[in-house]
Protein backbone atom coordinates (compact mmCIF):
# COMPACT_ATOMS: atom_id res chain seq x y z
CA UNK A 1 0.00 0.00 0.00
CA UNK A 2 2.93 2.29 -0.13
CA UNK A 3 2.00 3.91 -2.89
CA UNK A 4 5.46 5.04 -5.23
CA UNK A 5 6.48 8.39 -6.58
CA UNK A 6 5.20 8.89 -10.21
CA UNK A 7 1.65 6.92 -9.61
CA UNK A 8 0.26 10.14 -8.51
CA UNK A 9 -0.11 12.96 -10.32
CA UNK A 10 0.58 16.32 -8.79
CA UNK A 11 -3.18 17.24 -7.78
CA UNK A 12 -3.80 14.01 -5.81
CA UNK A 13 -0.33 14.40 -4.41
CA UNK A 14 -0.22 18.04 -3.08
CA UNK A 15 -4.22 17.02 -2.00
CA UNK A 16 -3.32 14.93 0.55
CA UNK A 17 0.17 17.21 1.90
CA UNK A 18 -2.39 19.36 2.39
CA UNK A 19 -5.18 17.37 4.08
CA UNK A 20 -2.25 15.66 6.10
CA UNK A 21 -1.06 18.99 7.32
CA UNK A 22 -3.63 19.76 9.57
CA UNK A 23 -4.32 16.34 10.89
CA UNK A 24 -0.53 16.37 11.63
CA UNK A 25 -0.83 19.34 13.64
CA UNK A 26 -4.19 18.14 15.57
CA UNK A 27 -2.52 14.94 16.32
CA UNK A 28 0.30 16.93 17.69
CA UNK A 29 -1.99 19.05 19.84
CA UNK A 30 -4.14 16.60 21.30
CA UNK A 31 -1.30 14.35 21.59
CA UNK A 32 0.58 17.27 23.58
CA UNK A 33 -2.75 17.08 26.57
CA UNK A 34 -3.25 13.21 26.78
CA UNK A 35 0.11 11.85 26.56
CA UNK A 36 1.90 11.20 29.44
CA UNK A 37 5.64 10.59 29.59
CA UNK A 38 5.47 6.95 30.55
CA UNK A 39 3.22 6.13 27.73
CA UNK A 40 6.18 7.02 25.94
CA UNK A 41 7.98 4.02 25.34
CA UNK A 42 4.86 2.03 24.26
CA UNK A 43 4.47 4.66 21.64
CA UNK A 44 7.95 4.08 20.19
CA UNK A 45 6.98 0.07 20.41
CA UNK A 46 3.74 0.84 18.46
CA UNK A 47 5.91 2.32 15.70
CA UNK A 48 8.45 -0.35 15.92
CA UNK A 49 5.95 -2.97 15.67
CA UNK A 50 3.98 -0.86 12.60
CA UNK A 51 7.65 -0.83 11.00
CA UNK A 52 8.70 -4.13 11.30
CA UNK A 53 5.48 -5.68 10.25
CA UNK A 54 5.44 -4.05 7.15
CA UNK A 55 8.40 -5.69 6.36
CA UNK A 56 6.49 -9.57 6.48
CA UNK A 57 5.35 -9.15 2.90
CA UNK A 58 2.83 -11.91 2.28
CA UNK A 59 3.10 -13.55 -1.38
CA UNK A 60 -0.15 -14.39 -3.34
CA UNK A 61 1.67 -17.38 -5.36
CA UNK A 62 2.45 -16.20 -8.69
CA UNK A 63 1.04 -12.63 -8.24
CA UNK A 64 1.96 -9.75 -6.13
CA UNK A 65 2.84 -9.11 -2.28
CA UNK A 66 1.80 -7.31 0.57
CA UNK A 67 1.72 -7.08 4.13
CA UNK A 68 0.16 -5.61 7.05
CA UNK A 69 0.44 -2.24 8.47
CA UNK A 70 0.31 -3.26 12.18
CA UNK A 71 -1.23 0.46 13.31
CA UNK A 72 -4.53 -0.47 14.80
CA UNK A 73 -2.57 -1.90 17.85
CA UNK A 74 -0.76 1.63 18.63
CA UNK A 75 -4.46 3.18 17.83
CA UNK A 76 -6.38 0.19 20.07
CA UNK A 77 -3.53 1.19 23.19
CA UNK A 78 -2.68 4.66 22.66
CA UNK A 79 -5.58 6.56 20.91
CA UNK A 80 -5.39 7.52 16.85
CA UNK A 81 -3.90 10.27 17.27
CA UNK A 82 -0.78 8.86 19.06
CA UNK A 83 -1.29 6.35 16.83
CA UNK A 84 -0.87 8.62 13.37
CA UNK A 85 2.08 10.18 14.68
CA UNK A 86 4.04 7.01 15.38
CA UNK A 87 2.87 5.52 11.84
CA UNK A 88 3.79 8.59 9.95
CA UNK A 89 7.58 8.58 11.27
CA UNK A 90 7.25 5.18 10.53
CA UNK A 91 6.19 6.01 6.85
CA UNK A 92 8.48 8.79 6.16
CA UNK A 93 11.46 6.61 7.65
CA UNK A 94 10.15 3.90 4.83
CA UNK A 95 10.02 6.65 2.34
CA UNK A 96 13.43 8.15 3.00
CA UNK A 97 15.55 5.41 4.08
CA UNK A 98 14.45 2.78 2.02
CA UNK A 99 12.44 4.22 -0.62
CA UNK A 100 9.30 2.07 0.88
CA UNK A 101 6.88 4.81 -1.02
CA UNK A 102 7.24 7.75 -2.60
CA UNK A 103 8.64 11.23 -1.57
CA UNK A 104 5.92 13.07 -3.30
CA UNK A 105 3.35 10.04 -1.76
CA UNK A 106 4.16 10.62 1.74
CA UNK A 107 1.33 12.97 2.39
CA UNK A 108 -0.99 9.91 0.50
CA UNK A 109 0.55 6.80 2.18
CA UNK A 110 0.04 8.68 5.70
CA UNK A 111 -3.45 10.04 5.17
CA UNK A 112 -4.26 6.12 4.24
CA UNK A 113 -2.19 4.55 6.81
CA UNK A 114 -1.41 6.73 9.36
CA UNK A 115 -5.12 8.67 9.45
CA UNK A 116 -7.77 6.49 7.83
CA UNK A 117 -6.29 3.24 9.04
CA UNK A 118 -6.01 4.27 12.79
CA UNK A 119 -9.37 6.00 13.27
CA UNK A 120 -11.47 3.40 11.54
CA UNK A 121 -9.49 0.47 13.72
CA UNK A 122 -10.04 2.47 16.52
CA UNK A 123 -13.96 3.33 16.52
CA UNK A 124 -14.20 -0.91 15.22
CA UNK A 125 -12.83 -1.51 18.09
CA UNK A 126 -14.46 1.00 20.45
CA UNK A 127 -18.12 -0.47 19.07
CA UNK A 128 -17.48 -3.97 19.42
CA UNK A 129 -15.30 -3.89 22.69
CA UNK A 130 -18.34 -1.64 23.99
CA UNK A 131 -19.15 -2.68 27.83
CA UNK A 132 -16.53 -5.57 27.80
CA UNK A 133 -14.53 -6.37 30.89
CA UNK A 134 -10.92 -6.15 30.57
CA UNK A 135 -10.48 -10.10 29.97
CA UNK A 136 -12.82 -10.68 27.69
CA UNK A 137 -12.24 -12.75 24.66
CA UNK A 138 -14.83 -9.92 22.70
CA UNK A 139 -11.85 -7.59 22.90
CA UNK A 140 -9.63 -10.02 21.59
CA UNK A 141 -12.57 -10.37 18.90
CA UNK A 142 -12.97 -6.47 18.61
CA UNK A 143 -9.10 -6.28 17.76
CA UNK A 144 -9.37 -8.57 15.21
CA UNK A 145 -11.94 -7.32 13.51
CA UNK A 146 -10.74 -3.37 13.76
CA UNK A 147 -7.48 -4.44 11.94
CA UNK A 148 -9.26 -6.38 9.68
CA UNK A 149 -11.55 -3.29 8.56
CA UNK A 150 -9.27 -0.78 9.20
CA UNK A 151 -6.54 -1.75 6.62
CA UNK A 152 -9.58 -2.52 4.10
CA UNK A 153 -10.73 0.92 4.13
CA UNK A 154 -7.35 2.40 3.65
CA UNK A 155 -6.70 -0.06 0.88
CA UNK A 156 -9.89 0.83 -0.67
CA UNK A 157 -8.74 4.22 -0.57
CA UNK A 158 -5.26 3.47 -2.41
CA UNK A 159 -7.32 1.99 -4.99
CA UNK A 160 -9.35 4.88 -5.27
CA UNK A 161 -6.25 6.92 -5.55
CA UNK A 162 -4.64 4.99 -8.09
CA UNK A 163 -7.72 4.47 -9.90
CA UNK A 164 -8.33 8.47 -10.14
CA UNK A 165 -5.09 8.98 -11.91
CA UNK A 166 -5.98 8.07 -15.73
CA UNK A 167 -9.08 9.95 -15.32
CA UNK A 168 -7.32 13.36 -14.13
CA UNK A 169 -3.65 13.02 -16.17
CA UNK A 170 -3.67 11.07 -19.83
CA UNK A 171 -1.90 12.63 -22.96
CA UNK A 172 -3.89 13.72 -26.44
CA UNK A 173 -3.63 10.04 -27.48
CA UNK A 174 -5.20 8.65 -24.17
CA UNK A 175 -1.95 7.37 -22.82
CA UNK A 176 -1.97 7.82 -18.55
CA UNK A 177 0.99 10.38 -17.04
CA UNK A 178 1.08 8.05 -14.45
CA UNK A 179 -1.27 5.52 -12.51
CA UNK A 180 -2.42 3.90 -15.73
CA UNK A 181 -5.01 1.93 -14.11
CA UNK A 182 -8.25 3.14 -13.38
CA UNK A 183 -10.72 3.25 -10.98
CA UNK A 184 -12.07 -0.29 -12.09
CA UNK A 185 -9.24 -2.06 -12.23
CA UNK A 186 -7.09 -0.43 -9.05
CA UNK A 187 -9.96 -0.79 -6.83
CA UNK A 188 -10.85 -4.58 -7.27
CA UNK A 189 -7.26 -4.94 -7.00
CA UNK A 190 -6.48 -3.19 -3.86
CA UNK A 191 -9.58 -4.24 -2.14
CA UNK A 192 -9.62 -7.92 -3.23
CA UNK A 193 -6.16 -8.27 -2.03
CA UNK A 194 -6.73 -6.92 1.18
CA UNK A 195 -9.89 -8.57 2.17
CA UNK A 196 -8.95 -11.71 0.80
CA UNK A 197 -5.36 -12.24 2.20
CA UNK A 198 -3.21 -9.11 3.68
CA UNK A 199 -6.83 -7.95 5.80
CA UNK A 200 -6.76 -11.22 7.76
CA UNK A 201 -3.32 -10.78 8.48
CA UNK A 202 -3.63 -7.40 10.46
CA UNK A 203 -6.76 -9.11 12.11
CA UNK A 204 -4.55 -12.23 13.45
CA UNK A 205 -1.24 -10.02 14.57
CA UNK A 206 -3.78 -7.11 16.08
CA UNK A 207 -6.00 -9.77 17.72
CA UNK A 208 -2.75 -11.88 19.17
CA UNK A 209 -1.36 -8.64 20.54
CA UNK A 210 -4.15 -7.76 22.48
CA UNK A 211 -4.93 -11.56 23.83
CA UNK A 212 -0.70 -11.36 24.88
CA UNK A 213 -1.43 -8.08 26.72
CA UNK A 214 -4.70 -9.47 28.26
CA UNK A 215 -2.82 -11.94 29.97
CA UNK A 216 0.39 -10.28 30.60
CA UNK A 217 -0.41 -6.42 30.94
CA UNK A 218 -4.39 -5.53 31.25
CA UNK A 219 -3.48 -2.31 32.25
CA UNK A 220 -2.26 -1.13 29.24
CA UNK A 221 -6.04 -1.98 27.81
CA UNK A 222 -8.15 0.29 29.46
CA UNK A 223 -9.74 2.77 26.25
CA UNK A 224 -7.42 5.15 27.49
CA UNK A 225 -6.37 8.02 25.04
CA UNK A 226 -8.53 9.81 22.24
CA UNK B 1 10.87 -8.28 33.41
CA UNK B 2 9.27 -5.06 32.82
CA UNK B 3 5.91 -5.58 30.14
CA UNK B 4 7.78 -2.94 27.75
CA UNK B 5 10.92 -5.29 28.11
CA UNK B 6 9.30 -7.72 27.34
CA UNK B 7 7.79 -6.00 24.12
CA UNK B 8 11.41 -5.09 23.27
CA UNK B 9 12.41 -8.54 23.28
CA UNK B 10 9.65 -9.39 21.16
CA UNK B 11 10.25 -6.84 18.48
CA UNK B 12 13.77 -8.00 17.94
CA UNK B 13 12.54 -11.33 17.28
CA UNK B 14 10.27 -9.97 14.86
CA UNK B 15 13.45 -8.18 13.15
CA UNK B 16 15.38 -11.50 13.42
CA UNK B 17 12.81 -13.21 11.42
CA UNK B 18 11.85 -10.64 8.81
CA UNK B 19 13.69 -12.21 6.27
CA UNK B 20 10.84 -14.05 5.87
CA UNK B 21 8.84 -11.71 4.48
CA UNK B 22 11.54 -11.65 1.58
CA UNK B 23 12.37 -15.65 1.01
CA UNK B 24 8.68 -16.68 0.95
CA UNK B 25 7.40 -14.36 -1.53
CA UNK B 26 10.98 -15.44 -3.31
CA UNK B 27 9.71 -18.91 -2.87
CA UNK B 28 6.45 -18.22 -4.53
CA UNK B 29 7.55 -15.97 -7.34
CA UNK B 30 5.34 -13.37 -5.98
CA UNK B 31 6.01 -10.00 -7.53
CA UNK B 32 5.85 -6.65 -6.36
CA UNK B 33 2.89 -5.28 -4.50
CA UNK B 34 0.03 -3.85 -6.54
CA UNK B 35 0.69 -0.57 -7.39
CA UNK B 36 4.78 -0.74 -6.31
CA UNK B 37 5.85 -1.56 -10.25
CA UNK B 38 9.23 -0.44 -11.04
CA UNK B 39 9.37 1.48 -14.48
CA UNK B 40 10.66 -1.35 -16.51
CA UNK B 41 8.11 -3.56 -15.05
CA UNK B 42 5.23 -0.78 -15.79
CA UNK B 43 7.02 -1.35 -19.64
CA UNK B 44 6.26 -4.91 -19.78
CA UNK B 45 2.53 -4.50 -18.19
CA UNK B 46 0.55 -1.78 -20.44
CA UNK B 47 3.41 -1.94 -23.14
CA UNK B 48 4.42 2.01 -22.34
CA UNK B 49 6.14 3.84 -19.52
CA UNK B 50 3.67 6.74 -18.64
CA UNK B 51 5.64 9.68 -19.00
CA UNK B 52 5.06 11.47 -15.65
CA UNK B 53 5.97 8.06 -13.70
CA UNK B 54 9.22 7.81 -16.01
CA UNK B 55 9.97 11.68 -14.53
CA UNK B 56 9.02 10.78 -11.31
CA UNK B 57 9.60 7.43 -10.08
CA UNK B 58 13.80 8.18 -10.44
CA UNK B 59 13.17 11.47 -8.16
CA UNK B 60 14.49 10.07 -4.79
CA UNK B 61 17.65 8.09 -4.49
CA UNK B 62 16.69 6.06 -1.52
CA UNK B 63 20.60 5.21 0.29
CA UNK B 64 19.04 1.90 0.58
CA UNK B 65 16.79 0.82 -1.80
CA UNK B 66 14.15 -2.19 -1.28
CA UNK B 67 15.86 -2.57 2.02
CA UNK B 68 19.34 -3.82 0.62
CA UNK B 69 22.69 -2.48 -0.11
CA UNK B 70 23.23 -0.87 -3.42
CA UNK B 71 24.52 -3.48 -5.67
CA UNK B 72 23.72 -6.49 -3.91
CA UNK B 73 20.83 -6.80 -6.15
CA UNK B 74 22.57 -10.58 -7.62
CA UNK B 75 24.37 -11.48 -4.64
CA UNK B 76 21.71 -14.10 -3.30
CA UNK B 77 19.49 -14.34 -0.71
CA UNK B 78 21.53 -15.22 2.33
CA UNK B 79 23.12 -11.99 1.96
CA UNK B 80 19.67 -10.09 0.89
CA UNK B 81 18.30 -11.52 4.25
CA UNK B 82 21.53 -10.01 6.42
CA UNK B 83 20.69 -6.67 4.04
CA UNK B 84 17.05 -6.99 5.03
CA UNK B 85 17.29 -7.49 9.15
CA UNK B 86 20.10 -4.57 8.80
CA UNK B 87 17.82 -2.59 7.35
CA UNK B 88 15.74 -3.26 10.20
CA UNK B 89 17.55 -2.41 12.89
CA UNK B 90 18.45 1.04 11.45
CA UNK B 91 15.31 1.96 10.09
CA UNK B 92 13.32 1.18 13.30
CA UNK B 93 16.33 2.27 15.45
CA UNK B 94 16.06 5.73 13.64
CA UNK B 95 11.97 5.42 14.02
CA UNK B 96 12.07 4.89 17.74
CA UNK B 97 14.92 7.78 18.23
CA UNK B 98 12.31 10.23 16.41
CA UNK B 99 9.39 8.73 18.52
CA UNK B 100 11.13 9.17 21.77
CA UNK B 101 12.09 12.44 20.79
CA UNK B 102 8.49 14.01 19.48
CA UNK B 103 7.53 12.02 22.37
CA UNK B 104 9.59 14.19 25.39
CA UNK B 105 8.64 17.09 23.12
CA UNK B 106 4.89 16.28 23.36
CA UNK B 107 4.23 14.25 26.60
CA UNK B 108 2.99 16.01 30.06
CA UNK B 109 6.08 15.29 32.39
CA UNK B 110 6.12 13.03 35.74
CA UNK B 111 3.12 11.28 34.89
Amino acid sequence: MHIPDGYLGPATSGFFYVAMLPIWTAASRIVKKTLKARQVPMLAIGAAFSFVIMMFNVPIPGGSTGHAVGGVLAAILLGPWAACIAITVALVVQALLFGDGGITAIGANCFNMAFVLPFVGYYVYRAVSYNAPLDANRRVIAAGVAGYIGINVAACLAGVEFGLQPLLHHTASGQALYCPYGLSVAVPAMAGEHLLIFGWVEAIVTALAIKYLQKQAPELLPEGGV
Amino acid sequence: MKITTKLWVGIAVLILLSPIGLIIPEHFKAGSAWGEWGADEMQKLVGYIPQGLEKLSSLWNAPMPDYAFKGWEEKGLPYLSAAYIISAILGIGLTVLIVFLVGKILAKKGE
